[in-house]
């Protein structure tokens, strides 16, 4: 259901964390993207020969070795959730981390590298024989079996994260897709609403840019093959848009409740005041042709937030530059805001990060708080030729200044789930 | 206001079939230990596989059946069969606003593609361009989307129509738990009336056996009740299990008579040093105390089999009977497998399956004094109890419906 009824209200953000292939914090990340700087470089994690794409947006500054996808997923989730812990100031002393609410963890799915499940086939198995099963090596410890199990389940990463930042309850950990880092702080507006915790730590993480995740999106045709000039290939809206581009980061958001934020003091950088979401039930990797879903899930956003389309002055899209997502979101924005969609500026933060998956909601949500905050709308870049079906103010190019009040965030996911997230600002 | 809360519909697809009559007869059987156990594919493993079903009952296009692997064809199965009980099958308007909390893992595998790669990785050094063009060749698209797991719900939206929301809980176990917990604490607080909650689980895959077995979890000695197993303890088991949750105003509306109140769901985890999963179990039985009506209650355990745990949620149950608690307790899992992301929601579904005949099922451990006692025809209330292998404690109480 889009609105949250009986027990909707506003919800504060009192800190929030970001890192993307642009850089660590919040800082450079909104230098770089307020200057139209693109994150996206050619691949040098592993060999790109025989590969149709052979950029992304990788998260490569880190110093981890091996990388793996969720010993990356983690390193990001942590980052982001560090940054947004300090700035909340939630934590009362310089000793253990203490966090008076709940964790919501977007995170990628995990499976195995191909190095992990190789050395998996090499443990001393009493599996029969299988392909699973290459060499029973003796020499290798139960303790290297048990490390290959606990890394690469699922609910490792949001149980270490709950440890670290002492969150309270049993961590959920969440994937729509990628409208995943959306959907982890819905739960977490959902959970402060209806009162069970005063406080949410939502993350939106994805770190798994390996060669079988990117070969699996290239064969769905999804990605772009402009290949010869990265930082040119991610563009949404454009009449040449070929697809997106793969990243990777991380964003976290401390939510409370207002009430709890101004009663220890906390400065409110902005609101989340509405939610709203909708499952297409059309096709697994497109959206129905009638956009009966985005739209559902845009107008329960805005009612949810007592406001009315004509409110919203931005949207921060979903803009994948995919040709499908950039025409449903256009003809979604049509549907829902009418005339006022031909004036109302929107831009896709994917032009220059690329699409960050699972965390693209969380990290896009806390870019539209800053986008209200500092009044500053970051471009879409790469917007050279225009695509004269999408009537649309894209932001093109260049960073343009504006009061903003209200704005939506969109996040679409294959599979059919639709988040959109509606900021508002502080009080002055 | 709290609303009250009701289920109105199960589905429930495992090794001892997919009716209540089915799993009934599996579980009353001289050797439920035995009954659906196949000992021999994965030998020295025990495993609970799927029984034979028609797929086709509740995924016609074969479309639709080429776009989902295993795990999520069990899922979407019991789903169609829990909506069907719930009266909500092919009801657009109430499809339009159903919200779906699914748990599921994913990541199903093409075991001819990993087969070349182990073994291209086994004989080159550098193996980079090959292993691309390997994978580029050979893997098909509809695996990837049969891998990712948010396509558990997402599939579900295509197949039944479920249109309000599509939100997919990873994390095994404890995403089981976290779905109930979560559609439960909404629905009561009123921020929705009308759930799914379903998970799925598929054990017939050669690479989770490798990976469970290296971490030191199956049993590879002969079958015993759950309660007395070592700690490389659990059989994994196919399910896919599914519900109607509701606002009890919200079925009286649509004139739907519940088959069960659900009075608390929890969930919760801990570090797991010795004792801890127990008091976590205790605080949250605690917090249910007053709702407990003093008769006969069914305890549907999710002890997963690994030794040193279940000897930790014995020592809880026998604390429970010792405050007075007059329990009939069943580990399950003994009968049908760990169904890990599963588990919790099909010991519901079983569960409310007592809770409709008024009884329950005979010991899957005859001479464990837990099990022991059989309950006949006084069954008022059920509690569902999680344990994760890793992590992950939470428990359901469930009660008859008026």
């Amino acid at each position: 259901m889009a609105g949250n009824g009986e027990s909707g209200g506003p919800v504060a953000i009192t800190g929030m964390g970001v890192i993307t292939p642009l850089g660590e914090g919040k800082g450079e990340n909104w230098e770089k993207l307020t200057s139209g700087v693109s994150g996206i470089h050619r691949i040098t994690r592993f060999p790109i020969e025989n590969l149709r794409t052979t950029i992304a947006g990788s998260v490569d500054f880190l110093d981890l070795d091996p990388v793996t996808p969720p010993s990356l997923s983690l390193e990001l989730a942590r980052r982001a959730a560090e940054e947004a812990t300090e700035e909340s100031g939630i934590f009362e002393t310089d000793g253990a981390r203490d966090f008076p609410g709940e964790l919501f963890v977007a995170a990628p799915p995990i499976e195995h590298d191909w190095p992990s499940r190789r050395t998996l086939s090499h443990l001393p198995s009493h599996a029969p024989d299988s392909p699973y099963v290459t060499k029973r090596d003796n020499r290798l410890s139960n303790v290297a079996g048990r490390e290959l199990l606990i890394e690469f389940i699922n609910g490792t990463l949001a149980d270490r994260l709950a440890d670290e930042f002492g969150t309270k309850g049993s961590p959920i950990t969440l994937t729509t897709a990628c409208a995943s880092g959306a959907t982890a702080i819905q739960l977490g507006v959902e959970a402060i609403r209806r009162g069970d915790c005063p406080a949410a730590l939502c993350i939106g993480t994805d770190g798994s840019i390996q060669e079988e995740t990117l070969i699996r999106f290239s064969l769905l045709s999804a990605l772009s093959t402009a290949n010869e000039v990265p930082g040119k290939a991610a563009k949404p809206f454009s009449k040449n848009r070929d697809g997106f581009v793969m990243a990777e980061g991380a964003a976290a958001m401390v939510l409370e409740h207002p009430e709890h934020a101004k009663a220890r003091g906390a400065t409110i950088l902005g609101y989340v005041l509405g939610v709203g979401e909708a499952a297409d039930t059309f096709h697994r990797t497109r959206s129905n042709p009638n956009g009966q879903a985005i739209i559902r899930c845009m107008t329960g956003a805005i009612e949810d937030a007592g406001l009315k389309p004509d409110d919203v002055h931005y949207v921060n899209c979903h803009g994948t530059g995919t040709p499908e997502n950039d025409k449903m979101e256009c003809f979604g924005f049509e549907h829902v805001f009418g005339a006022h969609s031909k004036t109302m500026p929107v831009s896709s933060n994917k032009s220059m990060i690329g699409h960050t998956l699972t965390a693209a909601g969380a990290v896009e949500a806390a870019f539209t708080v800053m986008t209200i905050r500092d009044g500053v709308m970051p471009p879409t870049i790469n917007y050279e030729i225009p695509d004269p079906a999408l009537d649309l103010d894209v932001v093109p190019n260049e960073k343009r200044a504006a009061a903003v009040e209200f704005a939506l965030s969109n996040s679409f996911g294959f599979g059919g789930q639709n988040v959109s997230l509606l900021f508002g600002a502080a009080e002055a | 206001m709290a609303h009250d809360v009701v289920l109105t519909g199960y589905g429930l697809l495992c090794a001892a079939g997919e009716t209540p009559e089915a799993w009934w007869r599996a579980l009353s059987s001289s050797d439920p230990l035995h009954a659906c156990v196949d000992s021999e594919t994965y030998k020295p493993f025990h495993v609970y596989p799927i029984v034979d079903y028609d797929l086709t009952a509740q995924v016609p296009k074969k479309g639709d059946q080429r776009a989902m692997g295993p795990m999520m064809q069990y899922g979407a199965y019991a789903c169609g069969l829990a909506l069907e009980a719930a009266g909500i099958k092919g009801d657009e308007e109430l499809l339009g606003r159903i919200e779906l909390i699914g748990a599921a893992g994913g990541g199903e595998r093409d075991w001819e593609v990993d087969a070349n790669v182990l073994d291209l990785l086994e004989r080159e050094a550098e193996p980079g361009a090959e292993l691309n063009r390997m994978l580029s060749d050979d893997l098909r698209p509809t695996l990837f989307l049969a891998q990712l797991p948010n396509l558990f719900g997402g599939n579900i939206s295509i197949v039944h129509g479920v249109a309000g929301a599509t939100r997919t809980f990873m994390g095994e176990e404890s995403a089981g738990m976290d779905a109930f917990r979560v559609a439960f604490e909404r629905a009561r607080a009123g921020q929705g009336e009308l759930f799914l909650v379903g998970a799925a689980f598929n054990a017939n895959r050669p690479d989770l056996h490798v990976m469970y077995d290296g971490g030191g979890l199956l049993l590879t000695e002969p079958l015993t009740p759950v309660w007395d197993r070592p700690d490389a303890g659990i059989c994994l088991g196919s399910a896919g299990a599914f519900f109607v949750l509701e606002t009890a105003d919200h079925a009286a509306a649509r004139g739907v008579r519940p088959l069960a109140k659900v009075k608390a769901v929890a969930s919760d985890r801990c570090r797991r040093a010795p004792g801890a999963a127990a008091e976590n179990a205790w605080r949250q039985l605690d917090a249910v105390w007053s709702e407990l009506r003093g008769g006969a209650l069914a305890v549907m355990s999710g002890a997963c089999g690994s030794g040193a745990l279940a000897r930790e949620e014995h020592e809880l149950l026998t604390r429970l009977v010792d405050s007075g608690v007059d329990c009939a307790v069943r580990g399950t899992a003994a009968a049908l497998g760990h169904t890990v992301e599963a588990s919790f929601l099909a010991n519901t579904v079983l569960g409310v399956s007592c809770l409709e005949r008024g009884t329950v099922f005979p010991p899957m451990a005859a001479s464990d004094p837990l099990e022991q006692r059989m309950a006949d025809g006084n069954i008022e209330q059920v509690l569902v109890t999680g344990w994760g292998a890793f992590r992950g404690e939470g428990m359901a109480l469930l009660e008859v419906a008026d």
